[in-house]
């Protein structure tokens, strides 16, 4: 039976913060990204790793010019990734989506946001 | 209708990975991996784990014998702020592994350890052998890798059997269930043979390693009584991989992603290459050798290429009375890791042809970025039960003539 857990108050939860936390046992991930609030399994589509625990970068891109030439890379100010620190797979935090192929995603926890709380359902 | 229950969750210690974080924190749920797929009753043997030997360094420079040698390198260590560690070569800066710190483990271990009765790294190595569900792990040093091309071959004479007695001294002797192959200084042959002689059937060494990062031809007549040597012994030969981006043939790649795809693999196809074509097999056919850390998919490449030319040019390779693939299949060893597997028909097929049931040998490479799990080899689907038992240990058991009783603490 999918059971409600209380993560904590809305308002607790700044962009870029997180909860990684396990619900008797399922762990699970609470971020907000620009504002949104997302939760996903800490299990890595690649090898179950603690993906959920890995760092957060902007998505690296590499801008090519009018004549086709590169010269920097740049960061991706709309785009968060979670990196899973076990091999370094990325994700887009608010999408689940890999950024090397769209057949990996992250697995999506579902997430209530009531009378100022959040709760995630496992 | 009753409410449903609201629970209360358990905020995990480390929110974010890092390189202070434990490594059985970093590495839980590859422990809860190999519970549930009760690797507590299968022999598993790691082939290849690595350790920082730098981190040690003024404690390996130690036991360089050279008293002129032995000094300097501690007044180096001594006098000089910020130094490298001393004598080593290498890419120094160029390491980039770890992504910019997105795969924080491969950058650095900083965990505490508070037993102090045995050397820092037999508890990293005991916490990743239990954490990743191993009996027996192999221990291999990192940096040094590079020693093959270093512009002065006493440098790895000195270090080579320094870092080796070090390693019989603080490590092998606190714990039975670290092993190692002993490094040999490759680029002077009677050094090499010195280090066989000193070593055999010394308490965990089972195996010798020459660091393939080199340009020696390894079918050169002043290694046969090497070779020769070690085939007396019984203990395997292997080959452990490794990049360098000084390789001319590497040059023009600007992406570590590219230099280390194909680097790690690429002096271990020359010296393969070079193995099987001056007819080793035939001339040690008791020597086993493997080859270490270059993935697998290598492997049919290499041997399809080699029967192709061969048979047009049989006359180049007059030692070999069998295909050149024969030879690699029936008298070379592989280690698992980095196992190419996002195409299970391409990954099928070469396990087939290296006849992974008998040859095949798993490896972690922990802790690098690249490292993988023995539940990499338990979930393929098209093995048997008893071929994953000899890919993960039993393989392992035979050549190094270790006992396969699992003994670790899931
Ligand atoms: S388990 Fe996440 S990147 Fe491999």
């Amino acid at each position: 039976m999918p059971k409600p857990y209380l993560v904590c108050r809305s308002d607790e939860l700044k962009d870029g913060d997180r909860r990684v936390m396990s619900c008797d046992g399922t762990e699970v991930g609470v971020f907000k990204v620009d504002g949104q609030f997302v939760a996903w399994h800490n299990e890595c589509p690649h090898r179950s790793g603690p993906v959920c625990q890995g760092r957060m970068y902007k998505r690296v891109l590499e801008p090519i010019d009018s004549d086709g030439h590169v010269r920097a890379l740049a960061y991706d100010e709309n785009v968060t990734n979670i990196v899973c620190s076990w091999h370094g797979y990325e994700f887009d935090l608010k999408t689940g989506a890999n950024q090397g192929t769209d057949k990996i995603k992250l697995r999506k926890v579902k997430l209530e946001e009531k009378d100022g709380h959040i709760y995630v359902v496992v | 209708m009753n409410q449903p229950v609201v629970g209360v969750p358990q905020m995990l210690p480390a929110q974010v990975i890092d390189t202070s974080t434990d490594s059985r924190e970093i590495l839980k749920h590859a422990r809860v991996a190999a519970r549930r797929r009760n690797l507590q009753d299968w022999f598993v043997v790691d082939v290849d784990a690595h350790h920082v030997e730098t981190v040690s360094w003024n404690e390996v420079v130690q036991y360089i014998e050279d008293p002129v040698i032995r000094d300097q390198a501690i007044y180096f260590h001594k006098d000089r702020i910020g130094a490298p560690p001393y004598g080593l070569n290498g890419d120094l800066g160029l390491r980039y592994q770890s992504v910019g710190g997105r795969i924080p483990h491969q950058d650095g271990l900083r965990e505490k350890v508070d037993d102090v009765s045995v050397h820092r790294d037999v508890t990293l190595t005991r916490r990743a052998m239990d954490s990743l569900g191993v009996d027996n792990m192999v221990v291999f040093p990192t940096p040094m890798l590079f020693l093959g091309l270093h512009p002065q071959p006493e440098m790895e004479v000195w270090l080579s059997r320094a870092y080796n007695k070090w390693m019989q001294e603080k490590l092998l002797s606190a714990d039975n269930r670290i092993k190692f192959l002993a490094v040999l200084p490759y680029n002077t042959p009677e050094e090499a043979e010195r280090v066989v002689k000193e070593t055999a059937g010394k308490k965990g060494i089972i195996g010798y390693a020459i660091p393939s990062t080199r340009h020696a031809p390894v079918h050169h007549n002043k290694y046969m009584r090497l070779y020769s040597m070690i085939e007396e012994t019984g203990m395997p030969l292997s080959f452990h991989a490794g990049y360098h981006w000084d390789d001319p043939s590497l040059k023009t790649v600007n992406r570590f992603l590219g230099m280390h795809a194909l680097g790690f693999a690429w002096p271990n196809i020359v010296h393969c290459t070079n193995w099987i074509l001056n007819g080793m097999p035939v001339r040690f056919p008791k020597l086993k050798v493997i080859w270490i850390e270059s993935g697998i998919a290598w492997a049919p490449f290499l041997m399809q290429r080699l029967d192709d030319q061969f048979l047009m040019r049989p006359s180049e390779a007059p030692h070999l009375k069998r295909l050149p693939s024969e030879y690699m299949r029936d008298h070379c060893w592989y280690t698992t890791q980095p196992m190419e597997s996002n195409n299970l028909k391409a990954l099928e097929c070469t396990l087939d042809m290296i006849k992974a049931d008998t040859q095949l040998l798993y490896a972690s490479d922990w802790p690098h970025f690249d490292f993988d799990l023995p539940s990499e080899i338990t979930d393929l689907p098209f093995l048997s039960e008893q071929t994953k038992r000899n890919i993960l240990g039993l393989n392992a058991a035979r050549i190094f003539n270790l006992d396969p009783t699992p003994v670790k603490q899931l």
